[in-house]
């Protein structure tokens, strides 16, 4: 079982860090860099009013980041079989899913956190409020991966899909983003519990919606 | 080979609002065959996946006992690696196996991407996949779709190999197969 496992992590992880042709992490941390360069762009450079909102700013740019592989999540596992093979196997929906989180966390979570570096300094954040928002990134990074996981399940198969899921998401995420970008201000720390709060409650969501919604859509 | 054996009683299909199928019966014995024909849209596909678990029948029950393999149209190898890496996936869920790609004629291909191998190619490397699994209940959807003479020829050697061997096969397939147990259902005459 565990040998299973461990091929299941292995395919997951070569499939979203690499992705052949669909860009792998590289597209989210990129788009992630991008918006912060593009935010002093736009509204000018006012370094007390960069610093104030940047920390906004990169809970913003991460969230929109973590919709962009979510068309690749659970959708070509299901129409190349994958799935249909695994339930064959006697490996539940619930624990693919359970693999994908951890493997699609991996996959943008960590390369986001060192992507927030030049991202603050872009955005002209101190050390402290880099730290405060490292930390928020990491209890709330795991809640996105699931959010992505559980509506990239759900509306698998549906037409237009992707802009459904990226349209799904984006209401769903705002606990984490009020949590998370609230913990930037002063004497907002215990946003960060609760981000980490939320995080876990989707996690613990996730293998069971996301098994769900795959039965579901073979029938 | 493993233990198996497979029933169905009184099976009947829906989909959306039509009744597809009913009344659909039949028992196999280990080494026993049975091939599902009738024309396109009749159900043959939809009793494959009813028989695998993958679908809820409308009415009626399925007693299997020993794991299956279902080849479909979908090969579930993954279109951007080599073939050879795609297929090592499966044999690192279904446990090492002697060189199924040689038995297929596969080896030329090891190094080449799943996505430009032709749908015949597809179908052989499927087959390798079904063979690697070394399930006793073999559940065979168009199994001869896109394969030339030689290959379909090799498939149907292999489906004869496998009822020697004691295994159970089901088949839905227009072509003809010649094996010592083998039953047809036409499924047209249970059509509702």
């Amino acid at each position: 079982m565990s040998g299973r496992l461990a091929a299941l992590l292995r395919r997951d992880l070569a499939r979203l860090f690499i992705g052949g042709r669909r860009g792998g992490s590289a597209l989210p941390v990129l788009f992630f860099l991008a918006v912060a360069m593009l935010f002093p762009f736009a509204v000018g450079p006012d370094a007390p009013l960069l610093a104030r909102t940047g920390g906004g700013v990169i809970w913003v740019a991460a969230l929109l980041a973590a919709i962009l592989p979510l068309d690749r999540l659970v959708e070509p596992d299901i129409e190349m079989g994958f799935f249909d093979q695994w339930a064959l196997r006697g490996i539940a929906e619930e624990l693919v899913i359970a693999v994908r989180v951890l493997a699609h966390w991996l996959s943008f979570g960590p390369p986001l956190m060192l992507a927030a570096v030049p991202a603050a300094a872009l955005l002209g954040l101190d050390a402290d409020t880099l730290a405060t928002v490292e930390l928020g990134l990491l209890a709330g990074t795991p809640g996105l991966a699931a959010l992505g996981v559980i509506v990239a399940a759900l509306t698998a198969g549906l037409r237009g899909g992707a802009a459904l899921a990226g349209l799904l998401v984006i209401p769903m995420a705002v606990p984490l983003l009020i949590f998370g970008a609230g913990s930037l201000a002063p004497g907002g720390e215990s946003g960060l519990a609760l981000t980490g709060a939320v995080s876990l409650v989707l996690i613990a969501m996730v293998p069971f919606a996301g098994g769900a919604a795959v039965r579901a859509s073979r029938n | 080979m493993q233990e198996c054996r497979l029933a169905a009683r009184d099976l009947a299909c829906r989909r959306g609002e039509r009744i597809l199928f009913a009344g659909v019966s039949f028992a196999l014995e280990p080494g026993e065959a049975l091939q599902l024909v009738g024309p396109n849209g009749i159900g043959k596909s939809s009793l494959i996946r009813i028989v695998a678990g993958l679908m809820q029948a409308f009415g009626g029950a399925v007693e299997r006992t020993g794991a299956c393999g279902l080849v479909d149209e979908r090969p579930a190898l993954d279109p951007l690696l080599p073939l050879g890496e795609a297929l090592a996936f499966w044999r690192r869920i279904d446990g090492p196996t002697d060189n199924e790609l040689a038995r297929l004629g596969l080896s030329d291909l090891a190094d080449v991407p799943v996505r430009y191998l032709s749908t015949g190619q597809k179908k052989r490397a499927a087959l390798a996949r079904l063979l690697g699994q070394d399930a006793p209940v073999w559940l065979l959807d168009e199994p001869l779709n896109g394969l030339d003479r030689s290959a379909a020829a090799l498939a149907r050697e292999l489906v004869a190999e496998h009822c020697a061997a004691g295994g159970i096969c089901v088949i839905a397939s227009h072509q003809e197969f010649a094996l010592p147990a083998l039953r047809r259902i036409d499924m047209a005459e249970h059509a509702a």
